[in-house]
């Protein structure tokens, strides 16, 4: 018998056994991290400074795309519910979709590709110049003194950027509708206050933006701390930073709306 | 860039942050309306409820006094049993009917509570007695049509 008919059983196998290996390496590394996380937290000043370079460099990027987000959900809206005859919604579907899904999602897109990727190139950059190393000869641990501090950054910055998200999408569709389209200005606003509801609505899109922020953090300063000290690893790094999490962004929102918005019909 | 523009710049950040989580809160959500947990709770009987929702308003002259809880049914008479978590500080007397409404033609549906004279007041867990099920648009089309049929019987033959 010869060995082509099984190469791909052990290929397969291969493939099996390599992602095992990486799926307990990132159990022990998030292990690790949640184990220095209380230490990091007292260390505020190393927190400011990556809340600085991820969240408030992100700012701009953030309100200018949900101020346009919420211009052409406006637009858009108001194409089809003029058919209907009841344009005075528009307040309410352009609030709901912002504050249920696009703030948290999209927010959390724009961050990955603005903020994540540049942790996953600097922790990724520090790796393949040894200076990790040299921290660890200092008996500086890096997971306290590198890791951690962007980790929870993106969790703080993430829901606070996912709030002026749909802030700045909500003012959007309103300088659109009332005052480009000419809607009612009481009835946008107040049709809106009547259909979203701050725990359901605002409470929980803020509890995805925290989770997404857990989930983007993670997967970049995991990459950062486990690329190929190379150029060429580094890279490659950087863009699995973004392609997992815009995946990992995506798929835990199918089962957190799932989750939560299953039984609100019942 | 020192420590201080650090701090001043993600000050800001933080505080926008929060100033637009409480713009939602307040101006997109409505946090002033009271919230579930607090008045007492009415139930009402009704035959049909028709598209009735929980967390439907419950309003008494078009004002909101309160929200529907629940709706359940009963398993013995297939009455359907909604609970309306009233507000406090509004009080309804005990002959008070409790109406099923659609606001607008195709808007959601709603109870319409209208007060009546008797001067004792209903309290926490009691049973709104006097009830108007929920217009059903087939039903009435199909009375309608009935009554048509029936209407000249002396043409017949």
């Amino acid at each position: 018998m010869s060995r082509a008919p099984l190469s791909w059983i052990e290929a397969l196998g291969a493939a099996v056994t390599t992602r095992l290996d990486r799926l307990g390496l990132a159990a022990r590394f998030v292990a690790a991290l949640f184990g220095v996380l209380g230490i990091a937290l007292l260390r505020a000043s190393l927190i400011i400074r990556e809340l600085y370079f991820s969240g408030v460099r992100s700012l701009s990027i953030v309100i200018v795309s949900g101020l346009f987000v919420g211009m052409v959900l406006a637009v858009q809206g108001y194409e089809v519910l003029q058919r209907y005859g009841s344009t005075e919604s528009l307040g309410v579907i352009v609030a709901l979709s912002l504050v249920r899904e696009l703030g948290p999602v999209v927010t959390a897109l724009l961050f990955a590709g603005r903020a994540s990727s540049a942790v996953t190139a600097e922790i990724g950059l520090m790796r393949a110049t040894d200076q990790l190393a040299a921290m660890d000869m200092m008996a500086v641990d890096p997971l306290a003194r590198v890791i951690a501090p962007r980790f929870i950054a993106a969790v703080i910055s993430l829901p606070l950027l996912a709030g002026l998200f749909s802030a700045a999408g909500i003012i959007g569709a309103w300088i659109i509708g009332v005052h480009l389209i000419g809607i009612d200005d009481g009835a946008f606003w107040s049709q809106m206050q009547a259909s979203v509801d701050v725990r359901i609505d605002i409470v929980n899109g803020m509890f995805k933006s925290v989770v997404f922020g857990v989930a983007v953090g993670l997967i970049s300063v995991f990459e950062g701390f486990f690329a190929p000290p190379t150029a060429e690893g580094v890279a490659s790094a950087t863009t699995r930073t973004v392609v997992t999490s815009s995946l990992a962004v995506l798929l835990l929102d199918f089962v957190l709306t799932v989750m939560m918005f299953r039984g609100l019909n019942g | 860039m020192n420590r201080s523009k650090f701090d001043l710049a993600v000050g800001a950040f933080v505080a926008l942050g929060i100033i637009a989580l409480i713009f939602l809160a307040l101006k997109v959500g409505n946090l002033t309306g009271f919230d579930s947990g607090t008045g007492y709770v009415l139930e009402a009987r009704f035959d049909n409820i028709g598209g009735l929702k929980v967390r439907a308003p419950v309003k008494s002259a078009g004002v909101v006094v309160g929200r529907v809880e629940s709706i359940g049914l009963d398993g013995e008479t297939y009455e359907a049993v909604a609970r309306l978590r009233i507000s406090s500080s509004f009080r309804f007397s005990k002959d008070t009917i409790a109406v099923i409404l659609t606001s607008g033609l195709l808007g959601e549906q709603y109870i319409g509570l209208e007060v009546g004279g008797v001067p004792d007041y209903l309290s926490n867990g009691e049973r709104i007695t006097k009830t108007q099920s929920a217009m059903v648009l087939e039903k009435l089309i199909s009375q309608f049509l009935f009554n048509k049929a029936a209407e000249p019987p002396s043409q017949v033959k």
